[in-house]
Formats: C-alpha cells, sequence, structure tokens
C-alpha cells in the first residue's frame, strides 16, 4: 500500500483537473470571502460554509454515485429528480396520510422503518422500471428514464395532491438535519454510501463487469458478463439513491414539496459525473463524480456567501462549468498550449 | 424518436378536441394555465379556481400546469387556440416573451384574462384584463410595516440608526419578485433600512433554507430583518436561523408576503412576525369576469383583489379561518 498518490496512475490523473477547480474555486474564497473557511464548533457540532456545501452537496453526491455506474454502463437516467419528489412525497403521506385530506391532527406515530422503507422500496421500483425499459425492452436509457422523469413529477403530485405536506417526525428528520459525531447526518450517510458502493463495485468483479457493459456491450456478452441482469440492477441502484435523496430534501425541510423536491437535480447529477471524469460508457470514477459535486456546490455556496447579483448568477455557474469541461478536455489543453506556445515565439 | 412524438400529440390533439366539440355544446369554455405548484399560495389559487368552475354549470374549465416552465405555459396556450375556447386565462411564470402566442391568439379572437400576474408586452389589446393582486404595494406594505413596528419589536441592544436587511427574492425575472423588491425598496428609500444582501429563493422552502445559511454565514448577528418574497421561503428561512443558533421572530425580525396558513402557524409560535395578504382565491372573480365577457360587457383592464396586512398579534385569532 503506497500512501502517497502515484502521479503516474491514470486513476489519479484523471482525477488531477477536477481536483484542481476545486481547489480553485476554494482558493479563490480563501482570498475573498472573509470567515469561508471558519469552523466552529456549535451546540457540538461542526459548523461553517465548508460544511455547509457538503451537506448541501449530500443529495446531489447520492444521485451522482448512482449516475456514475449508470453512465459507466453506457446509459443515462434522467428520472432521479423525479424519483425523490416521489420518494419525500410517500415518506410524509407515511407519517400524515390524512392531511391531504385536510386532517391536520397527528394519526399514531409511524416507525421509522415504514416512513424510510415504503418510499425506498418505491424508488427501486421506479429503478426496476427504467431497468427493465433499457434492458429488456431496449429503449434507448434517455428516453426510457425520460418517461419517468415526467410522469414521475405528476405521480409525486398526485400522492400530496398538490399539497406542500408539513410534518413533525423527530426521528424521521434526523435524516435531513440530525448530527453524527458533530456532522451533519447527510454527510455520514453519503460517505457509508460512497464506501459501499466503492467496496461492492472495486473489490468484486462487478465494477469492471459494469465497465465492460458499457465499453462493449455485444463483446461483454459473448464473455458471459450477463448484461442484461447487471443493467436492471444499476438502474435500481440509481433509484435506491435517488429514493434516499428524496428522503433528505424532504426530511431537512420538514415538509414533501412534490413540485420541487429534486427539481432539475438530474442535471446537476449529470454535471457532477462528467465534470468529474467519467464519460459515457467504460471507465467510472465514484471519487470523480463526488468531487464534480463539491465544484458545483462550492460555487453555489460562493455565489450566495458573496451577493452576486441572482440575475447573473446561472450565467457565472454556467461560465465556471465551462471552464472546468474545457481544462478537462485534453485536445482543449493541447490546441491551448500550441497556441499559447505559437504566441511566445512571435513575441 | 420526432415522428413519435408528432405522432403522438396529434393524437392527442384529435382526442382533445374530439371531447371539447361534443361537451361544448352551450358551455362557455375557458382555457386556463396554471404556472404549477410551487407554494402552497398557488396551490389554493388552483384549487379556487377548479372549484368555483365546478359550481358554475355554464362554465367547462380546461385546465393546464406547466410546471414553472414558460414553454410549456406557450404550448398550453397555443392548443386552448387550436381546441377554440371561448376565453384564456392563465399565471404567465415570467413577464417577457408573450407577444407571438397573444397575437394568435387574437387573432382567432380568442379574449385573454391575465390572472395574477401581469405581462410585459407593448401592445395591450393583446388581453383584456388584469385581475389579481398589486405586488408593488404589497412590497409597500411590508416596508411601511417594517418601519412602523421595528423600534418596538427589536431585539435589546440593536439599534434603530442602521437595520440590517437581507431578502430573499422570488424567481428571478417574475412580476411578484420586481414588484415586490421594487416596492419595499420605494418604501425604506432614505430610512436607516438597508439592505445588505438580496439573493433569489426561487419561491420554495427549500431554496429559502439554503440561502439564509449561506446569508448568516456570511452577515450572522449583523442580520436585524428578513424580508421574504413569500412566506415558504420565509418558513425556510426560519428553520435555518434556529439551526444557527438565534430565535427567528426575536433576534431576526421577518416580515414576508402571502399569508398562507403556515405563516400564521408560525407567527403565532412567535417566530414570524407580519404577513402581507396576498389573495389566491381568484376563482369567483375570475370566472364573474368570464361571463361578463360571454355577455358582451366591457370589463376594466385592472381587478384588484382585495387584501389585508396581518402582523403576528392578530395571528392566534384568524388561523381557524385561513382557508390555505
Amino acid at each position: 500500500m503506497k500512501i502517497l498518490p502515484d502521479i503516474q496512475n491514470p486513476n489519479f490523473q484523471r482525477l488531477l483537473w477536477p481536483l484542481a477547480a476545486l481547489a480553485g474555486i476554494l482558493l479563490f474564497n480563501l482570498f475573498f470571502t472573509p470567515g469561508f473557511f471558519e469552523i466552529e464548533i456549535k451546540d457540538g457540532h461542526f459548523f461553517g460554509s465548508l460544511i455547509d456545501i457538503i451537506n448541501r452537496a449530500a443529495p446531489v453526491m447520492l444521485l451522482a454515485i448512482g449516475m456514475t455506474l449508470v453512465f459507466a454502463t453506457g446509459g443515462i437516467d434522467l428520472s432521479v429528480g423525479a424519483v425523490m419528489a416521489i420518494s419525500g412525497a410517500v415518506a410524509a403521506t407515511v407519517i400524515r396520510p390524512d392531511y391531504v385530506k385536510g386532517v391536520l391532527e397527528y394519526g399514531e406515530i409511524q416507525p421509522l422503518y415504514l416512513v424510510i422503507g415504503i418510499p425506498l422500496a418505491l424508488s427501486v421500483l421506479c429503478g426496476l422500471w427504467n431497468g427493465i425499459l433499457v434492458a429488456f425492452v431496449g429503449i434507448q436509457p434517455i428516453i426510457a428514464t425520460l418517461i419517468l422523469m415526467v410522469a414521475g413529477r405528476g405521480i409525486a403530485q398526485l400522492i400530496t395532491q398538490g399539497q406542500i405536506v408539513v410534518f413533525i417526525h423527530e426521528p424521521f428528520q434526523y435524516i435531513g438535519s440530525g448530527f453524527f459525531l458533530g456532522f451533519p447526518f447527510p454527510i455520514v450517510m453519503v460517505v457509508l454510501i460512497f464506501i459501499l458502493t466503492y467496496l461492492l463495485t472495486r473489490k468484486t468483479g462487478l465494477g469492471l463487469f459494469i465497465e465492460a457493459i458499457g465499453a462493449n456491450a455485444v463483446a461483454s456478452r459473448f464473455m458471459g458478463v450477463r448484461e442484461k441482469q447487471i443493467k436492471l440492477a444499476v438502474y435500481m441502484f440509481s433509484g435506491l439513491c435517488a429514493g434516499i435523496a428524496g428522503l433528505v430534501v424532504c426530511a431537512d425541510i420538514k415538509a414533501a414539496d412534490a413540485n420541487n423536491a429534486g427539481l432539475f437535480l438530474e442535471l446537476d447529477a449529470i454535471a457532477a459525473v462528467i465534470i468529474g471524469g467519467t464519460l459515457w460508457g467504460g471507465r467510472f470514477t465514484l471519487l470523480g463524480s463526488i468531487i464534480g459535486t463539491l465544484i458545483i456546490q462550492s460555487l453555489t455556496t460562493t455565489i450566495l456567501t458573496r451577493g452576486i447579483a441572482p440575475e447573473v448568477t446561472l450565467v457565472f455557474k454556467a461560465v465556471v462549468i465551462i471552464a472546468v469541461a474545457l481544462i478537462q478536455s485534453e485536445k482543449f489543453r493541447n490546441v491551448f498550449s500550441v497556441m499559447v506556445a505559437s504566441r511566445r515565439t512571435k513575441a | 424518436m420526432k415522428r413519435f412524438t408528432s405522432l403522438f400529440a396529434s393524437a392527442l390533439l384529435v382526442c382533445s378536441m374530439a371531447v371539447t366539440s361534443a361537451q361544448a355544446a352551450d358551455k362557455i369554455v375557458v382555457g386556463f394555465s396554471q404556472i404549477g405548484a410551487e407554494s402552497a399560495w398557488r396551490v389554493a389559487n388552483t384549487d379556487s379556481i377548479t372549484s368555483e368552475a365546478k359550481n358554475r354549470p355554464n362554465i367547462d374549465l380546461k385546465f393546464s400546469d406547466a410546471q414553472q416552465k414558460q414553454e410549456n405555459q406557450i404550448k398550453a396556450l397555443r392548443s386552448f387556440i387550436s381546441q377554440g375556447v371561448d376565453v384564456i386565462a392563465f399565471s404567465p411564470v415570467v413577464e417577457t416573451g408573450w407577444e407571438p402566442v397573444l397575437k394568435e391568439a387574437k387573432r382567432a379572437h380568442i379574449p385573454v384574462i391575465l390572472t395574477d400576474r401581469a405581462v410585459d408586452v407593448q401592445d395591450d389589446t393583446l388581453w383584456v384584463t388584469f385581475m389579481g393582486s398589486d405586488f408593488v404595494e404589497e412590497g409597500r406594505r411590508a416596508g411601511n410595516w417594517l418601519l412602523e413596528n421595528y423600534g418596538r419589536l427589536k431585539a435589546e441592544g440593536k439599534s434603530s440608526d442602521v437595520i440590517n436587511v437581507v431578502e430573499l427574492q422570488g424567481t428571478v425575472g417574475s412580476a411578484p419578485a420586481i414588484d415586490r423588491k421594487t416596492g419595499f425598496e420605494e418604501v425604506v428609500k432614505g430610512s436607516p433600512v438597508k439592505i445588505i444582501k438580496s439573493q433569489s429563493g426561487d419561491f420554495t422552502r427549500a431554496k429559502g433554507k439554503e440561502v439564509m445559511e449561506a446569508f448568516l454565514k456570511s452577515e450572522g448577528k449583523n442580520i436585524d430583518v428578513l424580508y421574504a418574497h413569500n412566506d415558504d421561503m420565509a418558513l425556510g428561512a426560519i428553520q435555518a436561523i434556529e439551526e444557527y443558533g438565534l430565535k427567528p421572530g426575536k433576534d431576526i425580525i421577518i416580515v414576508s408576503i402571502d399569508a398562507v396558513r403556515g405563516a400564521f402557524e408560525a407567527m403565532v409560535e412567535g417566530k414570524l412576525n407580519c404577513t402581507v395578504e396576498c389573495s389566491p382565491l381568484l376563482g369567483p372573480q375570475l370566472f364573474d369576469a368570464v361571463e361578463a365577457l360571454a355577455a358582451g360587457k366591457e370589463l376594466p383592464k385592472r381587478i384588484v383583489t382585495n387584501e389585508d396586512v396581518f402582523p403576528a398579534e392578530t395571528a392566534a385569532e384568524i388561523l381557524p379561518t385561513r382557508k390555505y
């Protein structure tokens, strides 16, 4: 075991550029945003902008972990935002089944395993639906998951009847705003799921199978890789991740907002995966996707703490993301260095 | 794929046309395009319109939800035009970009009623009447309430010489966000009130919480007042303030707009100080106007809804009567 990363190692090299971009954003804040790096301990837990970044990025990180595997098989999952909405809506409905009918009193307090279990089971079911469409029916992933992306938000709104279901349920709220060893619980959960996924894909053959399918589905089938089953499992896993992310968001604001929960987050997750260096089909890097998410969220938090005019926020975000994507492109770097070199020789 | 969608779309169109022609014997067909269901306010608005339509036997309502997207709304308006509805009503998601589709409606001789949000078009014959709240006035009311009551409510040790306000704006570019900002700024101009941070929270709880969290990180105890463009963002921000370790409603005075039920609950708990009403119950007024149009009457260009200001002191009394 080497402790220092091997610079020649291609796996490390791929992470280099995303890391550089993240470091750039953080460095900017180090110099220009006072107090950005302060972490205090308040009421026994860590507190500061950096913690905020990771905490707010947690839902997208969960989505990105699932999305990375889907990407590696050569697929895409557009439905994760909608699945988040469904999962939150179901959880809130389990807690307050009669709220949408106008009953404000709580019934008996539902046990936590139901509040978590039912939404997650449904999320996996959503993933199963996507997986069947992609692997067995043979619909293009972008179309297959588009169906649930559009329909899913409608389903979530049907569940909550278009209302925002507010609730109080102490054990469930812990998922969104609790603290474990001083860290916000969503962060702890992301770390656990990340480690689990890492072990599952890198310490067993599963990761290689996934990459093989993404690189060449036909060849891997001839080699005896069970392409369809693995694709199915990957979409189910993505659904599960989205379900957990939905619970985090819902527990955090103590309300199920079917219309806004997870809205456009699928795009953030896809951007994170691509910024992180996973290309469509083939090799994937889970750590890269996590870094990609951190880049996006630290950008958002920077914008909010620095007070850039809201009208230019989206443009600013787009410019930074384009820059990050460009410096990762080897072709662009080559062209760029040739341009710089030619200017030097001219001068 | 493209062929499939267009086939599918035309099939849908044929179906819906068949349905309308069967129904529309002597009813007034109203096409209504709602923005979405982004907040409790909007849900109550939708509810008022759909339930009022059900109560009136002569009205046939075609309801369409745009899920916060202008392109969806334009699509919905086009489909209303091709279905040949009698009246189109809609809440525009943003102010600009409506000229082409409104011209199409005018060419088809379908009158357009704007509900609760205005549009920014050169030619004001493109719409018949704009019905709804005066957002600028709401902003002014929030500002006036703050100026009149800050001295009384401020936490001990805070001065009235400089009042630092953070603002949670609505969706960037939307009429309520622009107008509520304008109205508030107009009133507090020249007063000790200073807006130190202003960001969009997209009218949602989750965003309101996230943005407030960032405000607190950068300004912390400097923040005296939170002005939120709607109650949902204020409710999200209240959670952020509590998690930061301050008392919402005491350490930070909070004034927001809309007056939804959740805001009254928060006021009863002492976490919110004032909410300016923006009534969503437009249904009866809307269909009165529609019937007047059908009867060939002239409508005033502007119909304003009746609204109030609710400070926390009145909350306990009013809460049970709130419908939304």
